[in-house]
């Protein structure tokens, strides 16, 4: 099993890389140049995205860094041990949403503190794998597009993570406990 | 709710760095946050430009549109207001497919594809549409059968069993994409009136 995902995930880029220039050439696609066309485009917009990013990631860089994202933690814990959320995932439960790095940071000390065979480690695996960084979706994606009223899709993500969450620590309990 | 959020972000951080004794902190990490943002969006330029020229490739090559035509009955009916052969439909499946397959990397350029195609159908430019609301819902939850990333990490952390996690971690995502999507929807029906300004 392990090895049949680790040669797919391998195998499945260069697949892909290969496969769509050769249906191109044989439906007779000028595919070199449709690509230069494609990736101009990639250009563009990789420029566009970069002041909404800029806002959003040093509004979460302050909160981070002053400390008071562990303070919130830390106010939170006992909130979240009547919920049934695990004290020691409560910080990765608030990075998730805001920040891609640095809660892929805190799983994998998460992993490397209790182990990747721990309830805790797995709870923490199964969370970063099945959960996205809404903040930075939300940045990236209606930004490229110029939108600046996101409506209630920031309300819809959060319920997301936090529905994640929940799902998370109840069906791991009940299969791993 | 973005602006609040961020605004609170910001004055959260900087009041407690104040309260702690250690404001100096506030100005590194603003300055090291806006870096890492030029860094990332340059670092997306290359991938950006990867992903989006094979789209096109595979555009040209009537790839897309035999994917979205095999998927439409399904993707159509997460997005009605989307007229059916519209290319944003074949891009949404695409970026779709990338999230499934844990292809971190190219989801983000196929996304944005995505979205720009949804806002060609948008009547408000500055303000998300219904449909553009739901394909963030999708992103947001991440549905992905190969959580390849977290795999790796697992394995070089020793783990006995580093796929362990993949039966779980679908159920979570398919529960979490499911009950979001089904979220969305209600909001979509009923609670329109005030919100559209």
């Amino acid at each position: 099993m392990v090895r049949m995902l680790e040669m797919l995930s391998v195998w499945i880029i260069p697949l892909l890389l290969f496969a769509i220039p050769l249906i191109g050439l044989l439906r007779r696609v000028k595919i070199y140049e449709a690509f230069a066309e494609g990736a101009a485009e990639g250009f563009q917009t990789a420029i566009r995205i970069m002041p909404y990013l800029v806002a959003m990631m040093v509004a979460i860089n302050i909160f981070r860094s002053s400390g008071a994202m562990d303070a919130l933690a830390n106010f939170l814990s006992p909130v979240c041990d009547q919920l049934g959320i695990p004290q020691d995932i409560v910080p990765l439960a608030i990075m998730r949403p805001l920040s891609g790095s640095g809660s892929l940071g805190l799983t994998t000390e998460i992993i490397h503190t209790f182990g990747p065979d721990s309830f805790i480690g797995k709870l923490a695996s199964v969370i970063i794998g099945s959960t996205d960084t809404t903040f930075y979706i939300l940045t990236v994606y209606f930004g490229a597009v110029g939108i600046v009223n996101p409506r209630y899709s920031l309300f819809v993500g959060l319920c997301g993570d936090l529905i994640g969450l929940f799902a998370s620590i109840y069906i791991c309990q009940s299969v791993f406990n | 709710m973005i602006n609040a959020i961020w605004f609170l972000l910001i004055a959260c951080g900087i009041c407690y760095a104040g309260w702690q004794g250690n404001i100096e902190v506030v100005t590194s990490s603003a300055i090291s946050g806006a870096e890492a943002a030029v860094t990332l969006a340059f670092k997306l330029i290359g991938v950006m430009c990867l992903w989006l020229g094979m789209m096109k490739v595979a555009e040209a090559a009537g790839i897309v549109r035999a994917f979205s035509k095999a998927l439409s009955p399904f993707i159509c009916r997460l997005f009605p207001t989307v007229p059916k052969n519209h290319p944003a439909l074949g891009a949404i499946v695409m970026m779709m497919s990338a999230n499934m397959f844990g292809l971190g990397n190219a989801v983000t350029p196929l996304g944005i594809k995505a979205m720009q195609e949804l806002q060609k159908l948008n009547p408000h430019k500055k303000t998300a549409s219904a449909d553009m609301c739901t394909l963030l819902a999708i992103c947001t939850t991440g549905f992905t059968i190969v959580p390849a990333t977290i795999i790796a990490i697992r394995s070089a952390a020793g783990s006995e069993s580093p796929a362990e996690i993949v039966g779980i971690t679908l159920l979570v995502s398919l529960t979490a994409t499911v009950s979001t999507l089904t979220i969305d929807r209600l909001i979509r029906l009923f609670g329109q009136s005030g919100s559209r300004r």
